[in-house]
C-alpha cells in the first residue's frame, strides 16, 4: 500500500496514487473531475475525434478504486461528466459499468461547473464538499482546478493540502491542468503539501519556502 | 539555343552571359525539369528564365508562376531580385509574397486578384489550397517553381508539398514544374519524388579549397562549441571579406558569438543568427549582411539555404559536421561565384572530432556524399491534405485517389492506405464506432464534405509537418518586443534570477507572464545555457565507417594531429581502445550516477535501439536507469546503480526478450506519436483563444497515446507511428548482427570518465527511462524537500484503516 496520510482540518486521510482521496473515518472515497464523454463533447462540437476509450478507462480505474476500498459512499467532487449531453450520450458499455458503479457503491454526484445539475455542495463531519474551493468558506474538499506539479523533471497529478482547503487531482483519463503554484490555487493554499500521484503517492511541500518554478509544459 | 531579344540585351546591360544550364533550362521549357547546380550557379534566375521569355512575349491574365521556398526570408529576396528585370524589361505584372508574415488585408486581395508571380512555402500554398477559391485561383497557371528541392525532400514539408503540387495540376492541367537543388547523391530518386523529371546538371565549377583551420590551442578533451579556437576564428575573419561561421546547434552558436566578441579587439562587425531569435532580429541580421555592413555572421543551419550573399569568401564549420552532403553544401556558401572554388575552414570541438573532421575531409576530397533515404507516403501528412481539400469544398474520394498517386512520394500508395486515411477523417477511425453522429467529414452524394464548416477554422489554424518543442517567447522586462523564444522544457528547469543566454546577450529570468517569460539584461553573470534541443543530427554511416576505420587502423593515425593520438594514447592508459571484433564496454561513476558506455560504432539508430533494450534490461535488474544518449559510435547509458557484468547484459537472447513490447511503450515511440497525432490532426497544437489565456486547454498526448495502445492498438496512427519510431530504430537483426560481429565483450572498469566516454557526456538529444530510477529520484527529491521544509515524514496510518477490507 503506497497511499499518503495527509491530516487535515483534525482528520486523517489517505491521499491514494490514483488521485482518489480515502476517508477512513467516513469510509468515505472521494474522486474529482472525472470528464466523461469528453471526447464526444469534442466531436460533437466539431473539435478532433480523440479515441473514444477514455470514459471506460476512468470509470475502470474507478471500479479498480472502490473494490480495493470498498466505501460506504463514494462522492464525486463535480464534473463528472463532460456536460449534460455526455452523459446521454453514454455508450452502452460505458453506461453499463457507470450503472454498476452506481449500484453497487451508495453514490452522491456534486454538481460542477461543466455539469451543474447534482447537488450543489455536501457536508460531512464538519468539512464541506464542493467543486471549487470557496476562500475564507473552509475547511472544504473540492477539485476543479487539477493541480500537477513538476518534481527531479517529472510532471504528475497532485494533490493541494492546505490549511483550509484540500484540493484533489483530476480523474479523468483526458484531462489538461493547472500547476500547483498557479496564483489561482496559491491564493487558496498558500502553504501546504501536495502529493503526487503516480506509481506511489508521494508528499511535498509547496508555497512560501519552496522558490516557485517557471511553469513549463508536460503531462 | 539564345535568349529572347529583349532578355538578351538586358544580359548584356548587365554585363552577364547566361550560364549554359540557364539556356539549356530555357530550351526545355514545356517539360518537367531538375535543376542540380552548386550554389552560386545561378539557379533560380534559370528557373525563372522561362516565365520572364513567356511574359516578355505578352501580357498573362492571372497567375503565370509559383514559386515556392522552403524560407520565407528566401521568398522576400527573390521579390526583390526579380523586381529589378521586371521593371527594366518594362513588364506589367505583379510579384508578390505570400507566407505567415503577409499582412491580412494583402493576403485576401491575392485571393481575389492573384499577382502574375507569387512566391510562398509549402505551408502557406496548403493553406491557399484549402480555400473555396482555390480553382479560380490557379485555373491560368502555367509553371510551378520549386527552389531548394533537395532540402525540401528531406522532411514531410516536402510530401506536403507534392500533394499540393499534384492538387495544381488538377487545377492547371499542362502545369511544368521545374525542381532545383543543390549538389546531391543520387539525382534520379529526387526526381521521382518530383513526380518524374528531366535531370539537368550545371556544371559542378572548381574543386573547393577546405582544410582545418590552424590553431594555436589543441582541442579540448571534450565540449562542444570549440571557444578555444575563438581567436584563431577572429584572426581568419580579420583576413576574409566576409565570414559565416556554421555552428551545429543554436545554444553553440549563442556561446560561440559570445565568445568572438570577447575576442573582437577591432570591434570587427560580426552577427548572429538563428532560428530561435525573434523574426524582427534575424531580419535586421540579414539587412545588415545584405547591406555589405557585417565582417562575419555566426549562425546554424538557418542560414544554410538561400539567400545568395555574393559577397561571402569564407566559410568556417565549428564543431564535426554530422553529414558530409550538408558540409559540401555549407562549403558552397562561399563564394558565390562560379567559377573560383569555395574556401572553407573547419574547427573540431573536441578531441574526438578531430578524428570525425579528418574523416570528413578526406570523404570531401574522395568526391563521396551521402544521403539517407527517407520511407515514401507518410500518412499522418496524407491525412491532413485530405482535411485540408476537404475545407476547400466536396471532394470524389476516386478523383483524389487518382490525384494523390501522382504525387511523386504516394505514386505506389496502395486504395487501402488511402481509404483508411479517409476513414481517419471522417469518423476518427477506432474500433469502437462511437461517432456515426459526429463524424468529422460526411459522404453526401458520394462526395465528402465537412459535417460542420466552421471546423475548417480550426484545420486551418493547424497546417503544416513542422512539429517542433513547445516554445515561449521571451522579452525585456517593460519592452515590448520578443528577444526570442526558448524551450518549454528549458524554461521549466529555469527559476527567477537564474541567467541563460539568447541573442548574444546575458539575461536574469524574472517571471512568466502571460505565456512571456521576461527577463532583464545581465552582462556580467555566467550564463546558465539556453538548451534548444532541436532536431539530432545523426552522421550518416558512411561517415561513421569512416571514422571507426580511423580509429582501429592506428597506421592511419598519421593523419591526425599529434595531441590527438596522445588523446588515444591516454585513452589506452586510463580505458582501453576499441578493437575490431570486440565490443568495448566502459563502466565509470561521476557525480552520484554510474555510466556505461558501450562502443558500437554501428550509427545512431542501432545505438537507439540497443539503448531501449539495455535500459529495460537494466530497470529488470532494478539498477534504475535513468537515461541514455547515442552518436554515431557509441551508446551511454547512466543509472542509479552500476552495470557489473556488461557481458550478460549484452547477451543477444536476454536482449530479444520483450524486445516488441518495450518499443511500444518507450518514449522514442511517444515523442514520434505525438509529432504523427499532430500532423494527422487529431491533437491541435493552435486553439482559439489559447495563446491569450495561457490556460492550458490541452492535455498530454501521452495519455491519448496510452488509451490507444491499450484499447486500439492497431489504429492507423499508431501503425504509422511505429513506421516513424522505426526510422530513428533498427530492426532487431541489426543488434543481432552487430554482437555477432563483436564476439568478446570487452569490460574496462576505469577510475573517472574516460577521454573517448567525456564528449558524449555533452551529447543533445537524451532520452529519458521513466522507470523505477526516476521513481527513487522523484521520492529522494521528495523527502529532501520536506526535511528542508521542516516538515516530517507524514505519519502511518492506523492499519486497520488503510487495510483492504470487505464488508462483512
Amino acid at each position: 500500500m503506497s497511499a499518503c496520510p495527509v491530516r487535515f482540518a483534525g482528520h486523517i486521510f489517505a491521499a491514494r496514487p490514483s488521485g482518489a482521496l480515502w476517508w477512513p473515518a467516513e469510509r468515505a472515497l472521494i474522486v474529482a473531475d472525472l470528464h466523461l464523454g469528453k471526447s464526444e463533447r469534442m466531436a460533437r462540437r466539431g473539435g478532433a475525434l480523440l479515441p473514444p476509450f477514455e470514459t471506460r478507462d476512468t470509470l475502470s480505474r474507478l471500479m479498480a478504486e472502490a473494490r480495493a476500498t470498498d466505501p460506504a459512499r463514494l462522492l464525486l467532487l463535480g464534473d463528472t461528466f463532460d456536460d449534460t449531453a455526455a452523459a446521454a450520450a453514454l455508450p452502452p458499455q460505458d453506461r453499463a459499468l457507470w450503472d454498476t458503479l452506481r449500484r453497487t457503491w451508495h453514490c452522491a454526484e456534486i454538481a460542477g461547473n461543466h455539469d451543474p445539475t447534482g447537488a450543489p455542495e455536501l457536508s460531512l463531519a464538519g468539512i464541506a464538499l464542493r467543486h471549487i474551493a470557496e476562500a475564507g468558506q473552509g475547511p472544504d474538499i473540492s477539485g476543479h482546478y487539477h493541480p500537477k506539479l513538476r518534481l527531479a523533471g517529472v510532471a504528475r497529478r497532485a494533490f493541494v493540502v492546505g490549511q483550509a482547503h484540500l484540493i484533489l487531482p483530476a480523474f479523468g483519463a483526458y484531462t489538461g491542468g493547472l500547476w500547483a503554484d498557479d496564483p489561482a490555487i496559491a491564493a487558496l493554499v498558500p502553504r501546504g503539501i501536495a502529493v503526487l500521484t503516480g506509481p506511489r503517492a508521494v508528499p511535498v511541500p509547496i508555497g512560501a519556502g519552496r522558490r516557485a518554478p517557471l511553469r513549463g509544459a508536460g503531462g | 539555343m539564345t535568349l529572347p531579344d529583349p532578355l538578351a540585351r538586358w544580359f548584356a546591360a548587365q554585363g552577364w552571359s547566361p550560364h549554359p544550364h540557364q539556356l539549356a533550362l530555357l530550351e526545355a521549357r514545356d517539360a518537367d525539369t531538375l535543376l542540380i547546380a552548386p550554389t552560386g550557379g545561378g539557379k533560380t534566375l534559370a528557373g525563372f528564365l522561362p516565365t520572364l521569355a513567356d511574359l516578355v512575349a505578352g501580357p498573362h491574365p492571372g497567375m503565370h508562376t509559383l514559386y515556392v521556398s522552403p524560407l520565407k526570408a528566401l521568398t522576400h529576396d527573390i521579390a526583390r531580385n526579380l523586381a529589378r528585370p521586371v521593371a527594366d524589361l518594362g513588364l506589367d505584372l505583379r510579384i508578390e509574397d505570400r507566407t505567415g508574415d503577409t499582412r491580412p488585408a494583402q493576403r485576401a486581395r491575392q485571393r481575389v486578384d492573384p499577382p502574375q508571380i507569387l512566391l510562398t512555402t509549402p505551408e502557406s500554398l496548403a493553406l491557399l489550397l484549402s480555400y473555396e477559391e482555390a480553382p479560380r485561383i490557379f485555373a491560368g497557371l502555367k509553371r510551378v517553381i520549386i527552389d531548394e528541392i533537395h532540402a525540401l525532400a528531406e522532411s514531410k514539408r516536402g510530401d506536403q508539398l507534392m500533394l499540393g503540387v499534384a492538387r495544381l495540376q488538377t487545377l492547371a492541367p499542362g502545369l511544368v514544374r521545374t525542381g532545383l537543388s543543390a549538389t546531391i547523391e543520387y539525382p534520379p530518386a529526387l526526381a521521382r519524388f518530383m513526380g518524374g523529371a528531366r535531370v539537368l546538371h550545371a556544371d559542378p565549377g572548381p574543386a573547393p579549397d577546405v582544410a582545418m583551420l590552424a590553431t594555436t590551442d589543441p582541442p579540448p578533451w571534450a565540449g562542444g562549441g570549440g571557444r578555444y579556437a575563438a581567436r584563431d576564428v577572429m584572426a581568419a575573419i580579420r583576413a576574409a571579406r566576409l565570414t559565416l561561421v556554421f555552428l551545429n546547434t543554436r545554444a553553440q552558436a549563442e556561446l560561440f558569438f559570445q565568445a568572438l566578441w570577447a575576442v573582437n579587439d577591432d570591434t570587427l562587425p560580426i552577427g548572429l543568427h538563428h532560428g530561435s531569435l525573434s523574426r524582427e532580429a534575424r531580419a535586421r541580421a540579414e539587412a545588415a549582411m545584405a547591406a555589405g555592413e557585417l565582417r562575419a555572421m555566426v549562425c546554424t543551419g538557418s542560414l544554410d539555404l538561400g539567400i545568395d550573399w555574393g559577397d561571402v569568401d569564407l566559410v568556417i564549420q565549428v564543431g564535426a559536421p554530422r553529414n558530409i552532403k550538408r558540409l559540401v553544401q555549407r562549403i558552397g556558401r562561399a563564394n558565390h561565384r562560379y567559377d573560383t572554388p569555395s574556401r572553407a575552414r573547419i574547427v573540431p570541438a573536441n578531441r574526438f572530432e578531430v578524428i570525425e573532421c579528418t574523416a570528413a575531409l578526406q570523404a570531401v576530397r574522395d568526391g563521396a556524399l551521402d544521403g539517407s533515404p527517407r520511407a515514401d507516403a507518410p500518412l499522418d501528412v496524407l491525412c491532413q491534405h485530405i482535411l485540408l481539400t476537404a475545407c476547400a469544398g466536396p471532394f470524389d474520394p476516386d478523383a483524389l485517389y487518382a490525384e494523390v498517386t501522382r504525387a511523386g512520394p504516394y505514386a505506389a500508395l496502395p486504395r487501402a492506405a488511402f481509404d483508411d486515411c479517409v476513414d481517419f477523417c471522417a469518423t476518427g477511425g477506432y474500433a469502437l464506432r462511437a461517432y456515426d453522429r459526429w463524424q468529422r467529414l460526411m459522404q453526401v452524394g458520394g462526395h465528402w464534405r465537412l459535417r460542420d464548416p466552421r471546423a475548417a477554422r480550426l484545420i486551418r489554424m493547424n497546417i503544416g509537418t513542422i512539429t517542433d518543442p513547445e516554445t515561449l517567447k521571451v522579452r525585456r522586462r517593460g519592452n515590448r518586443a520578443p528577444l526570442g523564444e526558448i524551450e518549454e522544457a528549458f524554461a521549466a528547469s529555469l527559476t527567477p534570477g537564474e541567467t541563460f543566454l539568447i541573442g548574444g546577450q546575458t539575461v536574469r529570468y524574472d517571471r512568466l507572464r502571460e505565456m512571456v517569460g521576461e527577463v532583464t539584461p545581465q552582462p556580467a553573470r555566467e550564463p546558465k545555457i539556453a538548451v534548444f534541443n532541436g532536431l539530432k543530427m545523426a552522421s550518416t554511416l558512411q561517415l561513421s565507417d569512416r571514422v571507426e576505420a580511423l580509429l582501429a587502423d592506428p597506421g592511419a593515425w598519421a593523419a591526425l594531429p599529434p595531441d590527438i593520438r596522445d588523446w588515444l594514447g591516454l585513452q589506452r592508459a586510463i580505458s582501453r581502445l576499441p578493437e575490431p571484433g570486440a565490443l568495448l564496454a566502459e563502466t565509470f561513476a561521476r557525480a552520484g550516477r554510474w555510466y556505461l558506455c558501450v562502443y558500437g560504432f554501428a550509427g545512431l539508430n542501432a545505438h537507439q535501439t540497443l539503448g531501449l533494450l539495455l535500459t529495460r534490461r537494466m530497470e529488470d535488474a532494478g539498477l534504475g536507469p535513468l537515461g541514455f544518449v547515442c552518436t554515431d559510435s557509441a551508446l551511454l547509458v547512466w543509472s542509479l546503480d552500476p552495470v557489473a557484468d556488461p557481458a550478460t547484459l549484452l547477451a543477444a537472447d536476454t536482449l530479444r526478450a520483450g524486445f516488441d513490447e518495450w518499443l511500444a511503450e518507450n518514449a522514442v515511440m511517444k515523442r514520434s506519436f505525438r509529432a504523427v497525432a499532430q500532423v494527422a490532426g487529431l491533437l491541435q497544437r493552435n486553439l482559439p483563444g489559447q495563446r491569450k489565456s495561457g490556460k492550458q486547454a490541452t492535455f498530454s498526448s501521452d495519455i491519448v497515446y496510452d488509451t490507444l495502445r491499450r484499447f486500439d492498438p492497431d489504429h492507423l496512427l499508431m501503425r504509422v507511428t511505429r513506421t516513424e519510431a522505426q526510422r530513428g530504430l533498427v530492426d532487431f537483426g541489426r543488434i543481432e548482427a552487430m554482437l555477432r560481429d563483436r564476439p568478446r565483450v570487452l569490460h574496462a572498469r576505469a577510475r573517472h570518465v574516460t577521454p573517448l566516454a567525456a564528449p558524449l557526456l555533452l551529447e543533445a538529444g537524451r532520452i529519458p527511462v521513466r522507470g523505477q530510477g526516476h521513481e527513487r529520484l522523484v521520492e529522494e527529491e521528495a523527502a529532501r524537500l520536506m526535511a528542508e521544509a521542516g516538515l516530517a515524514p507524514p505519519e502511518t496510518l492506523p492499519p486497520d484503516e488503510n487495510r483492504v477490507t470487505k464488508r462483512a
